[in-house]
């Protein structure tokens, strides 16, 4: 193991490890120290979620021993899935720079929408689904033509919509304070009581973990082939069978109770489809060089008008779609759909998740992360039978400490020259 | 120093200008910016373009990377008359300009920035293809960058105005416009962009450099253009001109500032 390449000749080397002031390790140990290094210099990713999560997780099995139970955490996975959903959408404007205050009223809207069309106007259910959803998307157009076409800052846009898309919902409601979805409709039945069986959860969980393997192994493959350096197969098979035992001990411990939740389930793969847009493609290049600077993604000849439409759009109607499971996990709808808190969790899942309030930076993963940090306090502080108020104070503590991470690493990154 | 008489010699009348200016003008409201402009650049040419503030450099150096239109004149490319309506047919004709505050995403790697705009896909982004094209370039550029996967943030300023170079040269332009490229970096840095701007040369590049530093034009230009209060006012071979003719040219021979005050003492002295 080498760890400043200064060793071997230049020609031997890849095409991209020629230049000796660069810091490179081999294998395993390479990769850890790697990490380490980046740490340090400020670049934490989800470090901080992932440590935050375990410590939360550890005070309140402590506190309360019911907390870990694969009953409690059937629970808490299915409550995550619908304000994760919205969380999603935040983290696409979050990276942008941008803000969407609205996605409450916006999932309130998409769930009347739902609601009416459904039990009064008995359309398809089917239709039903695809009414609400558009709902959300068309607020996400109206949205992103006054952004790009007045110049008013989001902030302003997105809370009139708040205001706006709420009167809209309490309109489409009328006089019925609340309405049931009948138990029978598949939707409700899919939010509340479907759950993967054993073995295809546990097929899943192989899924993931190949997919993993194979990516890494066709990433190396391609890099070898172009002359650059290649990972080692060593950290492949490493990372691919943790993934595997993680996945597989999850599912093992939830099939203890009901199993994996189809809504959940829905939720992490609508994250992994999100991360492969963002990363892979042109769009999501197009959309993080826009957070990182607009007029240097203009002059690149990015038609950054439809990157703000399409990001507007989509984080819409991730938040009809929110709404939606919202209304099916609790078969109703109501003047309260998408109220009190829906907003904050769903923005304050994504900045806990690590996606930074400044544009450019984060991933799809900070929603799923940040939404299991905030209903894991919910959940423990349900359960020991805390009041509403102590929940809010305790998650905006959370909220706070998660923006001072990260405006600290911010200034560690600029202070390591890597802003 | 750049003497290479392989490159100062071309003669213009036998050979065909890459890109052509003719009587070039543009206005803004009651200001006339620029005045029948001409400028010829050759393919593997270095013309400055130097002039006072104010002389019409930055509107000329806008007209054709397509951010202005011009009022009246005519643009050649390759003998052919074209117009430049917007920055995407300005690329297009194979015209790359690297402004002043160079556009890079601080948050994105080298490589993201180089192909920002124009990434290679194969279905999904091809990282790799990309990866290996931004090293033979760089290469090529004998620039000093020891990743191409660290963000552009943690570059230095030279650094930083090699990847917006190299940015430039990704869509095979035929002429690079280089707005005053040395403005903000120091002595080692400035020598590295104009062995940058010599290379870019010696790929049979036509290059546009605007700049107000004179040891810089010296050292990489063929020919200076000078621009004063928007017209020509005259056009050099940098091997046949001295610093004080360029100069001279810039401020206006005989309505100067210098020369006034130099009359003024002789008077003075003559009376005494």
């Amino acid at each position: 193991m080498s760890n400043t390449a200064t060793a071997g000749s230049q020609a031997e080397r890849a095409a991209d490890l020629q230049d000796e002031r660069l810091f490179h390790g081999e294998g395993l140990t390479g990769a850890v120290e790697g990490f380490i290094r980046r740490v340090r210099s400020g670049d934490l990713g989800s470090l901080p979620v992932v440590i935050g999560l375990i410590v939360i997780w550890a005070v309140f099995q402590i506190l309360n021993p019911a907390f870990l139970s694969a009953d409690n955490l059937v629970n808490l996975s299915l409550q995550c899935a619908a304000i994760g959903t919205i969380s999603i959408g935040i983290v696409l404007v979050l990276l942008l720079g941008e803000i969407d205050l609205s996605v409450g009223s916006v999932s309130g809207l998409s769930a009347a929408v739902l609601g009416v069309t459904l039990t009064q106007l008995h359309w398809n259910s089917v239709l039903t689904v695809i009414a609400s959803v558009l709902a959300g998307t068309v607020a996400g157009l109206i949205y992103g033509l006054l952004f790009t076409r007045f110049g008013v800052p989001s902030f302003v846009i997105t809370l009139a919509g708040l205001l706006g898309f709420l009167g809209l919902q309490l309109w489409v409601l009328g006089p019925n304070s609340s309405i049931n979805i009948p138990f029978s409709t598949w939707l409700v039945t899919f939010a509340q009581q479907m759950f993967l069986p054993p073995w295809a959860a546990y097929a899943l969980a192989a899924v993931a973990a190949l997919g993993l393997f194979w990516s890494d192994w066709r990433r190396s493959r391609r890099r070898r082939a172009a002359g650059l350096s290649s990972g080692s197969m060593s950290v492949m098979l490493v990372k691919a069978g943790l993934l595997l035992v993680a996945l597989g001990v999850s599912v093992w411990y939830l099939a203890t109770d009901r199993g994996v939740g189809a809504m959940f389930v829905f939720f992490v793969l609508l994250v992994v489809l999100m991360n492969f847009l963002l990363t892979r493609t042109r769009w999501g290049r197009a959309v993080f060089a826009v957070g990182g600077s607009v007029e240097a993604a203009r002059r690149a000849g990015i038609k950054v008008n439809r990157i703000y439409i399409s990001v507007f759009v989509l984080c819409s109607t991730f938040a009809a779609l929110g709404g939606l499971l919202a209304a099916a996990r609790l078969a109703s709808v109501g003047a309260s759909s998408g109220g009190t808190d829906t907003n904050l969790n769903a923005i304050a899942a994504a900045v806990i998740g690590g996606t930074s309030l400044f544009g450019g930076r984060g991933s799809a993963w900070s929603a799923l992360l940040g939404i299991l940090v905030i209903q894991s306090i919910s959940s423990g502080l349900t359960l020991l039978n805390l009041d509403a108020s102590i929940r809010f104070m305790i998650t905006g503590a959370v909220l706070l400490l998660a923006v001072i991470i990260d405006s600290l690493s911010r200034r560690s990154r600029a202070s390591h020259g890597q802003a | 120093m750049t003497m290479d008489p392989a490159i100062a010699e071309p003669e213009p009348a036998t050979r065909q200008p890459v890109l052509s200016l003719r009587g070039i003008s543009k206005g803004f409201g009651a200001v006339q910016a620029l005045t029948e402009i001409d400028l010829d650049v050759h393919a593997g040419e270095v013309v400055a373009i130097v002039g006072d503030n104010g002389a019409g450099k930055s509107t000329l150096v806008k007209i054709l990377a397509g951010v202005y239109s011009h009022d009246a004149g005519s643009i050649a490319f390759d003998g052919q008359p074209v117009s430049i309506g917007s920055p995407a047919a300005s690329r297009e004709l194979g015209i790359a300009t690297v402004f002043q505050d160079l556009a890079l995403c601080d948050n994105l790697d080298v490589v993201s920035n180089l192909f920002l705009g124009r990434e290679i896909t194969k279905g999904t982004l091809d990282e790799e293809e990309m990866e290996k094209r931004s090293w033979s370039l760089l290469r090529q550029l004998s620039a000093r960058i020891p990743s191409v996967r660290i963000a552009v943030a943690s570059l230095s300023g030279g650094q930083r105005q090699t990847v917006a170079i190299a940015r430039s040269l990704i869509g095979e332009p035929r002429i690079v416009i280089l707005d005053e490229p040395t403005a903000a970096l120091g002595v080692a840095q400035t020598a590295e962009v104009l062995n940058l701007i010599e290379r870019l040369r010696e790929r049979g590049l036509g290059v546009i450099l605007i700049s107000h530093n004179m040891a810089d034009v010296q050292a990489v230009a063929d020919r200076v253009a000078v621009l004063r209060l928007g017209r020509n006012n005259g056009n050099f071979r940098v091997p046949d001109v001295s610093y004080e003719e360029i100069i001279s040219a810039i401020t206006g021979a005989t309505d100067n500032v210098v020369t006034r005050r130099a009359e003024a003492r002789n008077t003075e002295r003559n009376a005494s």
